[in-house]
């Protein structure tokens, strides 16, 4: 059987099902970014940003752009009405402090404990740059990840064990691949998901650490 | 009488000598006071150690500030960004010391300073290269690593309005690490776009009491 790999827009949609109203959530920049134009507009979930934003909205019209009124990826937003602005120190006590309900990132790799590598590729060239991505990953309640399944030359980003720099250990709850949707609990991966027309054992060949067919459903984005 | 907003960018600015510790407000340039920039970038002193958010965007303050080798090390977040290009050549150079610390950590390390705090424990970075080195602890079942605070001689930051007490209010997202700044270093210079009246500013919304500041200087907004 032949299946297609969900489009980026599509793991967006499908990670957007998951976030509850009334959830408080801090999307990662690049595809999480996205999710946000697929929250039904009659939930209230309230996005946080690092540099001190609560329940921040959309683009403005670029006349009412506001160099101070940036979001943590220095992009313009908006405030709602009930946002707030707030300082650095409580902005990261949001998430250190277990107030934050759900992060959602991007992964270079994450390993069958959950343990997560999206910060630096260990590249002895590369400039180092953390930003807010080791608080999100201990201090979120949740971190749900968006991924490709594989990299561009094919390599599996779902690993037995890191060989990239850790950005947190054993903090990712959920994954969601271009492929399948896989929950990481104390007993392991647990696939509950998958694109249809793909078998299990396809997917467990793409994949570098043990996988449990725990599938329900297939995806529906 | 107090007048916190008497002395001129200059005068303020002269107390800053070669070697000194700078925190410097700012996300990005949301809150970074070019203005008090530009004026240390004049008064010239240098082996300076800044701590901010990023490591300059552009050409625009910080980064301008970096181009004149005035800094030796800086102790940042997130300086790779697609506009530090001014930074990216000094450090492949070997010219600037990196520290690299979480964001989280960083305002935490903050605030113990200015909280009176010693080293703090901290969840954030555990098991990874930026805690490498550093004691660890576990309380109740969960792992923390040990973190100093960081402290400053002089903190730079950008608020909206301020009194000749020194308390100060902001505006949007560039009170970032304003507030925390102000309170971590002996002697903070707050620019703001208008030095109002004592008692203008309403008790319920200042964000930095004056005690936390020692000059307000006035500059037109850009």
């Amino acid at each position: 059987m032949s299946y297609s790999k969900l489009s980026r827009d599509q793991i967006a949609e499908r990670v957007a099902q998951d976030i509850p109203d009334g959830a408080y959530v801090n999307l990662g920049i690049g595809l999480p970014t996205k999710i946000s134009s697929y929250l039904p507009s009659d939930k209230d979930v309230f996005l946080h940003s690092e540099n001190g934003l609560l329940a921040f909205g959309p683009p403005p019209a670029e006349e009412d752009r506001d160099p101070e009124l940036i979001n943590a990826g220095k992009e313009f937003v908006t405030l709602l009405e009930g946002g707030s602005f707030f300082h650095h120190g409580d902005s990261f006590a949001m998430m250190r402090g277990g107030h934050l309900d759900i992060a959602v990132l991007g992964a270079f790799q994450v390993a069958e404990n959950g343990d997560l590598a999206n910060w630096h590729t260990g590249a002895p060239d590369a400039i180092p740059a953390v930003g807010g991505a080791m608080d999100l990953a201990v201090g979120a309640k949740k971190v749900f990840i968006t991924t490709d399944h594989v990299t561009k030359t094919g390599e599996p980003k779902i690993v037995a064990e890191l060989s990239y720099p850790a950005t947190g250990l054993k903090c990712v709850d959920r994954i969601y691949t271009d492929l399948c949707v896989i929950d990481v609990t104390s007993d392991g991966m647990k696939v509950i998901e998958k694109v249809a027309g793909l078998s299990f054992e396809e997917l467990q060949a793409m994949t570098g650490a043990r996988l449990i067919d725990a599938t329900n459903s297939t995806i529906q984005a | 009488m107090i007048d916190k907003s008497s002395a001129s960018l200059t005068e303020a600015l002269s107390q800053i000598k070669d070697g000194a510790t700078i925190m410097i407000g700012g996300f990005g340039t949301a809150g970074q006071p070019a203005e008090l920039i530009d004026g240390l970038i004049e008064l010239g002193v240098k082996d300076l150690i800044i701590v901010n958010n990023n490591a300059g965007n552009g050409d625009y303050g910080l980064a301008k500030l970096l181009k004149t080798g005035a800094v030796r090390k800086i102790i940042c977040s997130f300086p790779r960004q697609s506009d530090s290009y001014v930074f990216d050549e000094i450090y492949r150079a070997g010219k600037i010391e990196l520290e690299l610390v979480p964001q989280g950590n960083l305002a935490c390390r903050i605030q113990a300073a200015g909280m009176g705090l010693g080293p703090i424990y901290t969840p954030t970075g555990f098991g990874t290269l930026l805690a490498e080195g550093k004691p660890t602890l576990n309380y109740e079942g969960k792992d923390f690593v040990l973190e100093n605070p960081i402290k400053a001689d002089f903190a730079l930051i950008k608020a909206h309005k301020g009194d000749r007490w020194g308390n100060l209010v902001y505006r949007k997202s560039a009170r970032n690490f304003g507030p925390i700044m102000a309170m971590a270093a002996d002697v903070t210079i707050a620019q703001v776009s208008e030095v109002v009246e004592l008692g203008a500013l309403d008790p319920e919304h200042i964000i930095t009491p004056g005690i936390f500041v020692q000059h307000v200087v006035a500059v037109k907004p850009a």
